[in-house]
């Protein structure tokens, strides 16, 4: 008896079933994905560099990427002061204030990512955003 | 000299490479001489791959700095230790590692399958040793990546050194982990393509490489864990997983090699899911490969480094020749990857496998999405956007949920198909713990407030109560037919089916690691707070008090540190979390303001226990010792400068400096007689900092049972080593002389299988006798057919 035991009649053709269970999942999948697709787009903030932010409106949430100014940085209080420039080095400095701790690869001249808000010209960095690009592994050249 | 013997090694095991690769597929339609040269070069090219590794760690370890890689990643400073592990921090190093680890792993699956087939071994040599020739050319050719590269000349007396931030103990390991669980995934890969190939589609390429992918899976999996515990106790913010893309790029074919491993059991009882395991081992070896790429190509803000380098673009077009060319091999062979059998019933352990692989698949591609999304929306709406953690959080916790869940039902299930009732008797018990745990939790803590990290304890308990119940009724059953004490009858079954009770072991570590990762990222607290000396706050019912600071200097590096008294109730202990500022390592000479322009790392105040981690992090005001520097600095420039009413130990030192500039000879004493002026007033700064008392900001993170997590991560790798330590039957089989040697084994271990899930009661009497027919058949089918 090749192929298994199913001589007794069955309401559902074995071929049908398959195929509905097949577009059932499918539906679901594409269900699952779409809600990725929305949510991803609504959930993610902008990525900007200082150049862009200088200027920008109040009230909106960005990703900054920047290359902290050399130099510039300064505990305020409980926080920290420092510029941050674009990450090819040219073009004005933006002033940050974040509060709380930083990782540890945080200095100058260092790439960072922040998320926060621009205020009175000052882009003020949610706690626990600040994300610090670790240094010179894999780097092939030394500009620093 | 040794650097131009060692491209010539190098240059050489390319060569060899490529020899293997072209003899294999002159040797494909069955002519042995040739497939013996192959499999030969590919030993010899390992030899030349270990060789060049030899050379480097020599290098390393006796200060060559005429090798650019040891001057950029090493100097006399840096400890042996870290002179060995320095290797694989650069670019050129690592991409050396991946080579050379490949061909290792090459040369043991050849070994391996030495007699057996031998239809695919040959293509699977060819794309092992291509891809290894295509790393070992890279360094060759891509420029600026040959590990044997020359420090320009004159010859450097000193190093820069291995960033203090990577000189910690994970960094021995942790890399070259992660490497060889990417690698190792290429040996499946390999001999998946051979098999699509020559058309041999049966388990017989699985049962050959599967060993690897488990290698492969456990590395890559314990390199994680290890990168999480890292980023724990060294960076300073307390976190082991950021969704990073690098750590993405990680997780992503750890997920589909966990997928991978499951669907492969499916085809090897059932011959089923041939397209799928197929499809999976292709993404999970083209997202090795990703993976690979990432670190290297700077596409992707992240925190590990990136380097923008010639080599991400080549790594890119192997991926893209992988996928189109494998895509291209599933598509053609479509016809005889369709498998011969159905599943059986929805309740059976392949149904349940099917889901699991659904699960970990979405896991997969969410990741990827969220991963690679700034490229997407750049794409689409022109702006790089970037999705955080509570994004990942949404989507990658339900579907963990899942998984713990089927972690648990899968094992308590049967192949091919599980009746009402026995699926009654084993889900009975574990069902109603996991209802007794939900009501404790619910009653006694506040879980419920987090209703995802309470769906998930439900259900872990669920898995675990199964899971014990598994390796109980299988001790049961084997005292029934053997005798002995309970544990020696534990003992025995287990090492008996090691593949199972392994897989169960790591089954048990997932549970108990989610367990503590829900716990932890659901009930942490996490405070910054700013104290003077003598000053407290309180953190989750506990008075943290700054008792004094403390700080010290030495000629690599200013420390500044706390002494914190943290209370809960009774006794109390202390922590000494502390900040440490490294001087830029290479350039010697810098005033004491320098110790402040290098890097600086964390070394965190933790006091761990089973219920919860007490972690505490420093970071110490320094801007008045900077100042401090700065000032002490000019004063010794103004000192040595001379001018009217300096002190005369001053000039004493201005005219050693002096002297030292006409006269190279003296240069040595006077930059001695500089560093223990500098050492000693960045002593008395040090001791100001200590007497002015200023405010330390300190991270003080409570993070219950998070130890759980690393213990769970441990016993998912003892199982893992339990299931790939071979029997005595698996060693009969590994080393089988033909194909149908492994074949019978296979099916003799089937059997085996089903009559201890009968034994334990998995297995109802009618269904076992049925199953046992079918098996029995088959093998005596086997017999019959000639041999192959």
């Amino acid at each position: 008896m090749a192929g298994g035991a199913c001589d007794n009649a069955r309401p559902v053709d074995p071929q049908r079933k398959r195929k509905i269970r097949l577009v059932v999942a499918l539906s679901v999948a594409v269900l699952l994905a779409a809600a990725l697709v929305y949510t991803s787009f609504s959930a993610a903030s902008e990525a900007k560099e200082p150049s862009q932010l200088i200027g920008a409106a109040p009230g909106t949430s960005y990703d900054m990427t920047g290359k902290v100014v050399p130099g510039s940085i300064r505990h305020h209080g409980e926080g920290l002061r420092f510029r941050v420039v674009d990450r090819d080095g040219g073009g004005p400095t933006l002033p940050v204030t974040y509060s709380g701790t930083v990782p540890d690869p945080f200095r100058g001249g260092r790439e960072i990512v922040l998320t926060g808000e621009v205020a009175h010209g000052v882009f003020v960095g949610e706690p626990d955003t600040l994300v610090t690009k670790c240094p010179s592994k894999f780097t092939t050249s030394n500009d620093s | 000299m040794t650097a131009s013997f060692g491209s010539a090694v190098l240059a050489l095991a390319f060569a060899t490479m490529v020899f293997a690769a072209a003899t294999a597929l002159i040797g494909r339609k069955g002519d042995e001489r040739w497939v013996l040269a192959s499999r030969r070069a590919v030993y010899a090219a390992c030899g030349l791959l270990t060789l060049c590794v030899v050379l480097i760690e020599i290098a390393f370890a006796s200060d060559d700095f005429s090798f650019n890689i040891v001057q950029q990643h090493s100097s006399i400073e840096t400890p042996a230790f870290y002179k060995l592990a320095a290797m694989w921090s650069s670019q050129e190093g690592s991409l050396l590692l991946w080579a050379w680890v490949l061909s290792i792993a090459s040369s043991l699956a050849l070994y391996a399958t030495r007699n057996r087939l031998r239809e695919i071994v040959p293509y699977a040599t060819a794309v092992m040793a291509g891809i290894a020739a295509f790393f070992t050319g890279l360094m060759l050719f891509a420029g600026g990546v040959n590990p044997f590269a020359l420090s320009p000349a004159p010859v450097p007396l000193d190093g820069i050194g291995l960033n203090p931030l990577l000189q910690h103990p994970s960094m021995m390991i942790h890399p070259p982990m992660l490497y060889s669980g990417y690698v190792a995934f290429t040996i499946p890969f390999a001999f998946a393509i051979g098999a699509l190939i020559t058309r041999r589609l049966d388990a017989s390429w699985i049962r050959a490489t599967r060993r690897f992918a488990l290698i492969a899976w456990a590395f890559l999996g314990f390199g994680l864990l290890l990168g999480a515990r890292w980023s724990y106790t060294e960076l300073g913010w307390g976190g082991y997983w950021a969704w990073d893309p690098v750590e993405n790029a990680a997780l992503m074919p750890w997920l589909i090699g966990t997928a991978f491993l499951h669907s492969v059991m499916v085809q090897e009882k059932r011959g089923m899911l041939r397209v799928w395991n197929a499809c999976l081992i292709v993404a999970t070896f083209s997202l090795a490969l990703l993976g690979t790429f990432l670190v290297r190509s700077g596409v992707l803000q992240s925190i590990h480094a990136f380097g923008n380098s010639t080599v991400g673009p080549y790594i890119l077009g192997l991926i893209a020749v992988v996928l189109i060319g494998s895509t291209a091999l599933i598509v053609s062979r479509l016809d005889d990857l369709r498998s011969e059998k159905r599943i059986d019933s929805l309740a059976s352990r392949e149904s349940v496998f099917i889901v699991n692989n659904l699960l970990l698949v979405a896991l997969c591609a969410t990741i990827f999405w969220g991963t690679f999304f700034p490229l997407i929306s750049e794409l689409f709406t022109g702006t790089k956007s970037s999705l955080a953690a509570p994004w990942f959080d949404r989507y990658t916790t339900p579907l963990a949920i899942g998984l713990v869940l089927f972690t648990g039902i899968g094992p308590l299930l049967a192949w091919r198909r599980v009746s009402w009732a026995t699926a009654k008797r084993v889900f009975l018990v574990p069902a109603i713990s996991a209802a007794a745990v939900g009501v404790v939790l619910a009653l006694f803590t506040d879980a419920l407030h987090k209703p995802w990290a309470f769906a998930l304890f439900v259900f872990a308990s669920f898995a675990l109560v199964g899971l014990g119940q598994e390796f109980w009724r299988g001790a049961k059953a084997r005292r029934t037919l053997k005798g002995g004490s309970m544990p020696a009858a534990l003992i025995g079954v287990v090492s008996r089916n090691r593949r199972r009770y392994g897989g169960y072991i790591v089954h048990i570590g997932i549970a108990v690691l989610l367990i503590g990762i829900a716990a932890s990222s659901s009930f942490q607290t996490k405070r910054d707070i700013v104290l003077r000396p003598g000053e407290s706050a309180v953190v989750d019912g506990r008075r943290v008090t700054y008792v004094r600071p403390t700080a010290s200097v030495d000629k690599l590096a200013f420390t500044a540190g706390a002494v914190l008294r943290v209370q809960d109730g009774g006794d109390g202990f202390n922590l000494y979390p502390t900040r440490r500022f490294y001087r830029p390592t290479g350039q010697p000479g810098g005033g004491i303001a320098s110790y402040f322009a290098g890097e600086s790392d964390s070394d965190i105040g933790l006091k761990a226990g089973f219920g919860g981690d007490f972690w505490t992090a420093n970071q110490p005001n320094i801007t008045g010792v900077q100042r401090h520097a700065r000032a002490a600095d000019l004063g010794f420039k103004r000192c040595v400068g001379g001018g009217p009413g300096v002190p005369p130990q001053c000039r004493a030192v201005g005219a050693l400096m002096r002297a030292a500039l006409a006269n190279p000879q003296l240069r040595p004493a006077a930059l001695a007689k500089i560093e223990l002026l500098q050492l000693q007033t960045a002593k008395q700064i040090a001791a100001g900092y200590v007497a002015e008392g200023t405010p330390a900001t300190f991270r003080v993170i409570v993070n219950p049972l998070v130890t759980w997590m690393w213990i769970g991560g441990l016993i998912a790798l003892a199982g893992a080593l339990i299931g790939l330590w071979p029997t005595r039957s698996t060693r009969r089989a590994l080393v089988a002389d033909s194909e149908l040697e492994a074949l019978k084994e296979a099916k003799y271990r089937e059997i085996q299988d089903a009559e201890l899930d009968h034994a334990a009661g998995k297995l109802s009497d009618e269904d076992f006798a049925l199953l046992d027919a079918e098996l029995r058949n088959e093998a005596v089918a086997m017999l019959d057919s000639p041999s192959r």
